[in-house]
């Protein structure tokens, strides 16, 4: 077998799964195994992609077997091979939390398909080599995403989808203007030929309007600062399911998309682009923080954390120097874990209890001590409480800002981290501590009637044990606790990635000249 | 809405349109035309038979539903695309077989079996939109109650 199917595999196996999975509609009960079966094996052809890249260097094929500048590249570097591996991890856990918790009637409108075709789009979007496939990949992954955000049809969701569907036009309208401007200047689509002639460009401020068009752009998909609106107004309306895989997903393919523009194509004036995003990282952690303060809703509150946990890895890319761009990487795979974690976690409260708002919850430590501790795992690992993987990626990303001197993003970034604190806290204090029980006797009565319909609680799954849904949640709780124990390989993997992307000669070789 | 000029025409465009469509997707072998638009072309021909004679008679016209077409047409063209990868090229390329037969040299190629995939895709697509169209009580399409062997029903004196 040739590297060309190791190299094709991740995406080939959730377009498989999502092909068998529709050809299957009328055996919902089938799918669930198929998709379970495509995910572990997902998970099998990441680890090999990481392990090839990290053993023979960065790896490329083409679609069709067009050469390079003109074909369709698909592209593996360290960067990518990361990305896709958690992102396989996601996948796992999602599908196995998806089996106790997706309704019957959501799976027989068809989410498995989409789901594995948002897989495929968000996995393709890391890959891909060329410009445009970019773009293509990302509008399936939205094309998906618009679909699972709607899936169950209530008013709700309805109202959330046409915000994030308006919004998600602009945005890929925008890049589509850029990628076209690209074109333009260059006469290339392929991101490493790009790169390559971009250094020749006379007019730098044409490079830099471009660079602008693109932070906007993958702005709005990853939900930084002002662009973020449409996050916390959307995300909480699907069934946790569904909001787990797009907190896991969705905005980190943008930040991926703003790493990978900013280190292989704007790297001409950084003095201006990349102070540009060190204070939108600066004034996401702020807002995103701040708009979690006054949220009394679980799923809320996690939604206006997604938004402050991008500013710092939107924060390493700005610092731009190898040890603040590993703190980015590290942060994204960790924020992956933590973040869809507590969504899983606030799924399984809302399961065990009818609710999400926080005051109806109280006491879950006392019935569900499990669950609490597992809570704890996780939100002070998002925290970034020592020894967790919160702490060690805040760490990295500090030690980068000391480098270059940023004292002010330092003292946001660790004040941001106390605050993120403080949300947990009152999660914890409102959610899992007693002391609040007689609320919840009170409230229990007329919530699950209020919240039956909003809360995509309106059907039933196939299996119905909760039990079923401690399984990923146990899983991932378990991998941030080794990832934080076994910070040095995991920080040995994740520095390679950021070697390849300040040298971009590497990536460009590897499609170029393969 | 039931014209007898519609349905008069549309027994004769639609034999038309489904040849031209099939014309157009193996002229897209080598020439403008394949298998998006061929498709999108027989979807035309099934959406006027039910413009004129409602959806019901479209959908037994086409004989499969339009949702399996779709994912049948999916998979045709997947796993055409994932075939190379397993001779070892990459995902995507086009296999050709030539041969002589009665002294005329012949190529065939992957890429027609991956249009005929993306022919049904499209097909199915735009049928299943099409006669989704017709759930609601107010449509466009005649129903059935009014398209019988002998014509309309006449609601006005």
């Amino acid at each position: 077998m040739s590297s060309h199917l190791f190299i094709i595999l991740p995406i080939v196996i959730p377009f498989t799964v999502a092909v068998v999975t529709l050809l299957l509609r009328k055996a919902p009960q089938i799918q669930q195994w198929v998709n379970l079966t495509g995910m572990l094996a997902l998970m099998a052809v990441s680890v090999n992609l990481l392990w090839l890249v990290h053993v023979d260097g960065i790896q490329a094929t083409t679609f069709g077997g067009w050469a390079a500048p003109f074909g369709i590249t698909f592209v593996a570097d360290h960067l990518a091979a990361i990305m896709v591996l958690s992102g396989a991890l996601m996948g796992l856990a999602i599908s196995l939390y998806g089996m106790a918790e997706m309704d019957k009637e959501r799976i027989a409108f068809g989410y498995y398909p989409f789901m594995n075709m948002l897989m495929a789009g968000v996995i393709g979007a890391y890959m891909t080599g060329d410009l445009f496939n970019l773009y293509v990949w990302f509008e399936v992954l939205l094309i998906a995403s618009f679909v699972l955000m709607a899936l169950g049809n209530t008013r709700e969701q309805l109202t959330a989808d046409i915000k994030y569907v308006a919004i998600n036009l602009v945005s890929s309208l925008l890049f589509l203007g850029g990628v076209g401007l690209i074109y333009g200047i260059t006469g290339s689509l392929n991101m490493a030929e790009i790169s390559l002639l971009l250094a020749e460009v006379e007019s730098p401020a044409l490079i830099t309007t471009i660079a602008m068009l693109f932070i906007i752009s993958f702005g709005i998909k990853s939900a930084i600062f002002p662009l973020y609106f449409w996050l916390p107004a959307s995300y909480h309306t699907p069934p946790p399911t569904i909001m787990a895989l797009f907190a896991g997903l969705l905005t980190k393919v943008g930040v991926y998309a703003l790493i990978r523009v900013f280190t292989l194509f704007f790297t001409y004036d950084v003095g201006y682009t990349h102070t540009l995003l060190l204070w939108i990282a600066g004034f996401t952690m702020v807002s995103g923080v701040l708009g979690a303060a006054i949220q009394t809703d679980f799923r809320r509150i996690l939604s206006f954390h997604i938004v402050s946990q991008i500013g710092y890895m939107i924060m390493g890319l700005a610092l731009f120097t190898p040890v603040a761009l590993v703190g980015a990487i590290f942060y994204i795979v960790h924020n992956q874990l933590a973040k869809t974690n507590l969504f899983l976690i606030s799924g399984l409260a809302n399961r065990l209890e009818g609710t999400f708002t926080l005051k109806k919850l109280g006491g879950l430590y006392a019935v569900y001590p499990g669950l609490a501790v597992l809570f704890v795992i996780s939100s002070f690992a998002l925290a970034g409480f020592p020894p967790l993987t919160g702490f060690w990626g805040k760490l990295v990303l500090a030690i980068g800002a000391l480098e270059t001197q940023e004292y002010i993003i330092l003292a946001v970034a660790l004040l941001v981290g106390m605050m993120t604190m403080f949300s947990m806290a009152k999660i914890w204090m409102y959610g899992f501590m007693p002391g609040t029980e007689s609320n919840r006797a009170n409230a229990t009565s007329d919530d699950h009637t209020l919240l039956g319909m909003g809360n995509g609680a309106s059907g039933t799954p196939y299996v119905t044990s909760p039990v079923m849904m401690y399984i990923p949640i146990v899983l991932v709780a378990l991998l941030i606790v080794a990832a934080s124990v076994f910070f040095g390989p995991v920080y040995t993997i994740t520095e390679q990635a950021a070697l390849e992307l300040l040298d971009p000669s590497l990536y460009i070789d590897a499609v170029l000249n393969p | 809405m039931y014209t007898l000029i519609l349905r008069t025409a549309a027994k004769l465009i639609v034999p038309l349109l489904l040849l031209f469509s099939i014309f157009i997707l193996l002229r897209g072998h080598d020439e403008p035309g394949g298998g998006f638009i061929g498709g999108l072309i027989a979807a035309s021909a099934f959406a006027l038979l039910a413009a004129a004679f409602g959806t019901q008679p479209a959908r037994r016209a086409l004989i499969a539903n339009p949702l399996e077409l779709m994912s049948v047409g999916l998979a045709i063209a997947f796993v055409t695309g994932l075939f190379p990868l397993l001779l070892g090229q990459p995902l995507f390329s086009g296999l050709w077989v030539e041969f002589t037969l009665l002294g005329t040299a012949i190529k065939l190629g992957s890429p027609i079996i991956f249009d005929v995939g993306i022919f049904l895709l499209v097909v199915g697509t735009v049928l299943t939109v099409v006669f989704e169209l017709d759930t609601d009580g107010i449509s466009f399409f005649p129903s059935e109650a009014t398209v019988d062997a002998r014509g309309p029903t006449r609601t006005q004196p």
